[in-house]
This record gives structure tokens, C-alpha cells and sequence, in this order.
């Protein structure tokens, strides 16, 4: 699992690293690492229903922002666990771009061992960088 | 932990940190707690208050209550009031579940009454009022109509058959505030929100029947004045916001104001979740509107899940909810902004008060209360640890010292994925049984996060807002039963 939970950070919160050597890798992990504070295991969530999505942001790390936010969404909306596969990323000028279809099915308590809702991604020590082994994020959600 | 060596003793429960302490503080801050709460606070909060105490139109001091903690933006207890004409509007001030409140009901019943159904009403109560992740309400409405519920709050419950007309004086702003526009809303917002009232909600979320016994009656004066009049008494204590629909309306306008805040109106700040805009701009005031709506929402919200409690009572003791007592005491809202009337360097004023985990405490005579607790003060619901137990405290006087606020519970000591780490859900359900509190859950980690040690001593923060002459002790109430969301 390229992510990892953090014990001391933001007290009645859930705050995650997550990691990737490109782009694609690290978003990919920051969906997995968002859905799984809300699903004890991810591999309970049959893909069944796809939904693609689309967003755009004006730098980097808001567009992960949005990303996350979709799928936080979708669980509301829709009431779709969904897992993010075939992440495309582009830049066009001083914007991003991001492509990606996720699969999942609608939650069920009985199936899936659900654990607690998240509200939303905060901007409280929030960031997107590049190291020298290629792309990592640290994220606060909102519980 | 906090250091004592950053702070200015100014009495025994509250400590101020000047402004040199960081570039930019535009006035001190000031925390509520006891010394020993104090030491305990993570740093996170000093950290947190000190940048809140730069936002611009920042009065008197940047507070925070003593059941605060490290949060996001302002600190989980933080309370600032902006004057509106300079200041400014923050989500992070406020918090994502605008809204989240405590909803407090009596009954009739005592504790004798209720135990030989306790293990029934609960698993009636599970059922009725959903929790979890994603949860769903009973409510079948339009994407438009749910525009107009958080345009009316309870107000439009009552129209509709899921409560009493009583209730709505009993509820802050009477269940519904003035000058939400629902036009101001995304329809993201409606879309994540429309199909989840009458929902918990999951977390620290929860439905609680419990007793408030003789010995714990701190005010008999008070207490009578808010209905607890029997021995044993029973109540019912929730909490719980606006869901989907009001995170979705912070989030929005967090977007927006990153864009406008350094751009456009050249603020600058020191945490990105701290992102704000002046209150009078047009992009504070579409906040400020639709941040209403999502306070009705959870208005709405709360007056729905009390229908389905007086449903659930009726049927189980086949009676009349009015026969069984079940009146509400009061509604109290935890992550707000309002434009409330305080008195600044002698003149009574509007000032912007945020609150981001407390509550506002009205003294006796407050105006905007109702007339039957005009003598008394504003009913304050502290809601403590589902192991522990939770209080009904008064608003006092004294309040006006940080614009009429104080603490909203216990406050988390310990980090979920510790408490995790620490407690296993099933167990501690059983323990807890053990000790006469009987507790439904829809996830056992859930439940494990939630456990009493992972929260601070609710008494030592009662304590704390007594000796600072902000709210005083009426009640304690002792958990007996709980469905955690």
C-alpha cells in the first residue's frame, strides 16, 4: 500500500502520506488511502458500476483536491464506494487536467465493513510534492 | 503538549499568549482550561489559535474553550469574533458540518420505567434513525423542495407533520436563521444532502438515552426551570449536522475563496484553511447565505430525528408523545457564524462571531432568547463520551467575556487511529453492557474510535467554564443507552 495513516496529526481526524513514483501513482494511492478511512477493505468493493471522472484545477494539488472530493461525493450522492483506475493526467498551459474511470457498487452495511463517513478534504497542512523518488501528498480528512 | 512557558497566567482557568508570539497577530489569544487541561492540549491548538488571531477584523482575542484540540484552520473549541465592516468570513472557522448541534428531550419516564425496555427502544431507535457511512433518511423529496427545507430549517418540518410548533422557540435562531438563499447553493451541495434528512451520521454522532440522577442535580432551581423534575428522569440527547450537503457548501466556497482572498482582495494568511473573505464582499456574502441554508439543514435535520424518537417512544409505551413528556429543552448549534449583538470597548455592537466546536451560552436577559428561559439563561448541551456522560449547563452573565461562548463536550484527547490502536470495538460494546449502558453501532472501529479515554475528563471541562465565569453546571446526565453513528 503506497500510503500511509498518521497517528498524531489533527486529533479527532483521519490524516494520511501517501506516495507514488509518478503523478498517476500518487493519486491513485490518495484515492485508495480516502476510501479506505470509510471502508475497513477496499477488496469487499465489487466493481460493478463505473463512473468516469473529470476535473481540472489551476495547479497541482488542488487537483488531487478534487479528485478526493468526487469521490467523497459520490458516496453521498449516489451512495458509491468507488476505487479510481486508468488515472490520466495532463497539463494544458497553467492548468491541469485529470481523467480517470472509477468502479465500485453502492455501500452496504452488510457487505462492506464501513467505518466512518468522511466530510471532506482540508487544506490544514495539505500538500502535493515532488521528491527525489518521485511524487508524494499529506492530507487531513475531515471526520 | 503545551508549554506553560508561552503563556501569560491571567487567572486560574484562563491564559493568554501575546502577540509577539507569532508575526502577524493582530490581538492575543486567550485559552479557557484548567492547568492541567492546558498542559494536556496538543500544540496543534497554540499554533492554530495564534494564526486565527491574524485574521483581519479580529476583536478582543482569538479564544479557545477548554474541551479545545487540534483541528483544521481554527482549532476544534475556537471561538473569534470579526467586526463585520473590516473583518472576515472563514469555512475554517466555522468547519465543514456547519451546523453540527446537540439536540436535548426529556420524558416523563424514569430510569425504572425505561430499563426493562432499555435493550428494545434502542434497537427500535437503531432502526428508525439511520447512522453510518452514506446513511439515507425516511424522507422521499424533490431536489427542489430540499431547497426549500434549508431555506426554512425546522420551520419547514413543522409544516410538514415532524414535530411540535413548541420545538421551534426551544431552537436557536427558532430552528430556522434569517437570510439563507438557497440560490447561493451548488447543486452538488443538494445532490450529496437532499436524500439524508433525519440522518446521524457517523463519527462522534450519536443518540443517547440517559438518566439524570438526584445527586447529580448541580442547580435544583435550574433544573426545574428546564423540566427535570422527577428522580431518575430520563432523556435523550443527540448530535448530529448537516451531512453531505452542508460539507459540500463549505467546501465550495473554500474552493472560491483560495481563488478571490490573495488575488482579489490581497488578504494573506497562514494556514490555506484559514481562507476567507471580507464579510461584506459579494463572495462573503454568498458564503454567509448559503452557510445559512446548511445551518437549516441541520435545524431540519435534528427536528426529524426527534420525530422519529417520539414515534419510537409512542409506539413502545402506547401513548401520546405529549403524554410520555417528550418535550425539547433546547437546540444548541456548535459550528456557526452570526451576526450577534456584544458589547466592544463599552458599545454594544454587531460583531461576526464564529464558533467552531462551541456553543453560544446566553446570559439571563439576552433578548434573542425565548421568554421561558429569559431568567434562566440559554440551555448549554454538553455532549461527553458515549462511556461517560454529558451535561445541561446555563448560560451566565459572565459569557460576555468571549461574546457569549463556551465548550461543546468533552474534546478528544486521543488521536481515532490511537484509540483504534487501543480499543477493540466488540469488547468494549461489551463492557459496556456490562456496566448498564446498552449500545448499537453500524461499525465496531467506528465504536472503538469513540471510546470514553479517547476524550478528555467532561467534568474537569464543566469545571473549567464554571471557574472562568462562562457557563455554569445544571445537570449530569449518566448514558444508558446509545446508538453511535
Amino acid at each position: 500500500m503506497p500510503y500511509e495513516y498518521l497517528d498524531d496529526i489533527a486529533t479527532s481526524d483521519a490524516a494520511f502520506r501517501a506516495w507514488g513514483d509518478s503523478l498517476e501513482e500518487l493519486f491513485g494511492a490518495a484515492a485508495e488511502a480516502t476510501m479506505n478511512v470509510m471502508v475497513g477493505d477496499l477488496e469487499t468493493i465489487a466493481p460493478t458500476i463505473s463512473r468516469i471522472i473529470r476535473v481540472e484545477a489551476d495547479a497541482i494539488d488542488m487537483l488531487l483536491f478534487e479528485l478526493l472530493q468526487e469521490l467523497i461525493f459520490y458516496k453521498d450522492a449516489e451512495r458509491l464506494l468507488l476505487r479510481v483506475s486508468d488515472l490520466q493526467i495532463n497539463q494544458e498551459g497553467d492548468r491541469f487536467f485529470l481523467s480517470a474511470e472509477a468502479r465500485g457498487e453502492e455501500l452496504d452495511m452488510e457487505k462492506h465493513d464501513l467505518v466512518v463517513d468522511v466530510k471532506a478534504v482540508t487544506l490544514h497542512r495539505y500538500r502535493v510534492e515532488q521528491t527525489p523518488q518521485g511524487w508524494e501528498a499529506m492530507v487531513i480528512l475531515d471526520i | 503538549m503545551a508549554s506553560l512557558s508561552n503563556f501569560i497566567r491571567i487567572s486560574d482557568t484562563v491564559w493568554e499568549i501575546s502577540t509577539s508570539y507569532k508575526e502577524g497577530m493582530r490581538v492575543p489569544a486567550r485559552i479557557y482550561a484548567t492547568e492541567k487541561l492546558l498542559e494536556e492540549m496538543d500544540d496543534g491548538v497554540i499554533d492554530q489559535v495564534t494564526n486565527v488571531a491574524t485574521l483581519p477584523g479580529i476583536l478582543k482575542y482569538a479564544y479557545c474553550m477548554p474541551d479545545g484540540h487540534w483541528g483544521y484552520g481554527f482549532p476544534i473549541g475556537g471561538v473569534a469574533a470579526m467586526d463585520p465592516k473590516s473583518g472576515v468570513i472563514s469555512p475554517g472557522g466555522i468547519g465543514f458540518d456547519v451546523n453540527c448541534g446537540m439536540r436535548l428531550v426529556l420524558t416523563n419516564l424514569t430510569f425504572d420505567e425505561v430499563q426493562p425496555h432499555l435493550k428494545g427502544l434502542v434497537d427500535k431507535l437503531f432502526q428508525r434513525v439511520p447512522a453510518g457511512v452514506g446513511s439515507t433518511g425516511f424522507i422521499k423529496i424533490s431536489q427542489s423542495e430540499f431547497r426549500r427545507v434549508v431555506e426554512l430549517g425546522a420551520r419547514w418540518c413543522i409544516e410538514n407533520g415532524y414535530g411540535w410548533r413548541e420545538d421551534l422557540e426551544r431552537t436557536e435562531e427558532n430552528g430556522c436563521i434569517a437570510g439563507a438563499d438557497a440560490s447561493k447553493v451548488s447543486n452538488k451541495a443538494v445532490e450529496r444532502g437532499f436524500k439524508q434528512i433525519g440522518t446521524l451520521g457517523s463519527g462522534n454522532h450519536y443518540l443517547e438515552i440517559q438518566v439524570a440522577r438526584p445527586e447529580h442535580i448541580y442547580n435544583a432551581e435550574l433544573a426545574r426551570a428546564f423540566g427535570i423534575t422527577l428522580p431518575n428522569q430520563v432523556a435523550l440527547m443527540f448530535h448530529c449536522g448537516s451531512r453531505g450537503f452542508g460539507h459540500q457548501v463549505a467546501t465550495d466556497y473554500l474552493q472560491l475563496f483560495l481563488k478571490v482572498m490573495e488575488k482579489k482582495y490581497g488578504i494573506r494568511i497562514l494556514d490555506r484553511e484559514l481562507a476567507c473573505a471580507p464579510f461584506h464582499s459579494k463572495e462573503g456574502q454568498d458564503y454567509f447565505a448559503a452557510m445559512k441554508c446548511a445551518v437549516n439543514m441541520s435545524f431540519a435535520n435534528r427536528q426529524v430525528i426527534l420525530h422519529r424518537v417520539r414515534e419510537v417512544f409512542s409506539d413502545f409505551f402506547h401513548k401520546d408523545p405529549a403524554e410520555l413528556g417528550l418535550h425539547q429543552v433546547y437546540d444548541v448549534a456548535h459550528n456557526t457564524a452570526k451576526l450577534e449583538r456584544h458589547e466592544v470597548d463599552g458599545e454594544i455592537r454587531e460583531v461576526l462571531v464564529h464558533r467552531k466546536g462551541a456553543t453560544r451560552a446566553f446570559g439571563p436577559g439576552n433578548p434573542e432568547l425565548p421568554e421561558m428561559y429569559r431568567k434562566t439563561g440559554q440551555p448549554v448541551i454538553l455532549g461527553g463520551s458515549m462511556e461517560t456522560g454529558s451535561y445541561l449547563l446555563a448560560g451566565v452573565e459572565g459569557g460576555a467575556q468571549t461574546f457569549f461562548s463556551t465548550a461543546h463536550g468533552s474534546g478528544r484527547s486521543m488521536s481515532r487511529r490511537q484509540a483504534k490502536k487501543k480499543f477493540q470495538g466488540k469488547k468494549l460494546q461489551e463492557d459496556m453492557e456490562q456496566r448498564g449502558i446498552y449500545v448499537r453501532t453500524v461499525s465496531y472501529s467506528g465504536l472503538a474510535e469513540e471510546a470514553g479515554p479517547a476524550y478528555k475528563n467532561i467534568d474537569d471541562v464543566v469545571a473549567a467554564t464554571e471557574r472562568a465565569g462562562i457557563s455554569k453546571p445544571v445537570v449530569r446526565f449518566i448514558p444508558i443507552g446509545n446508538v453511535k453513528g
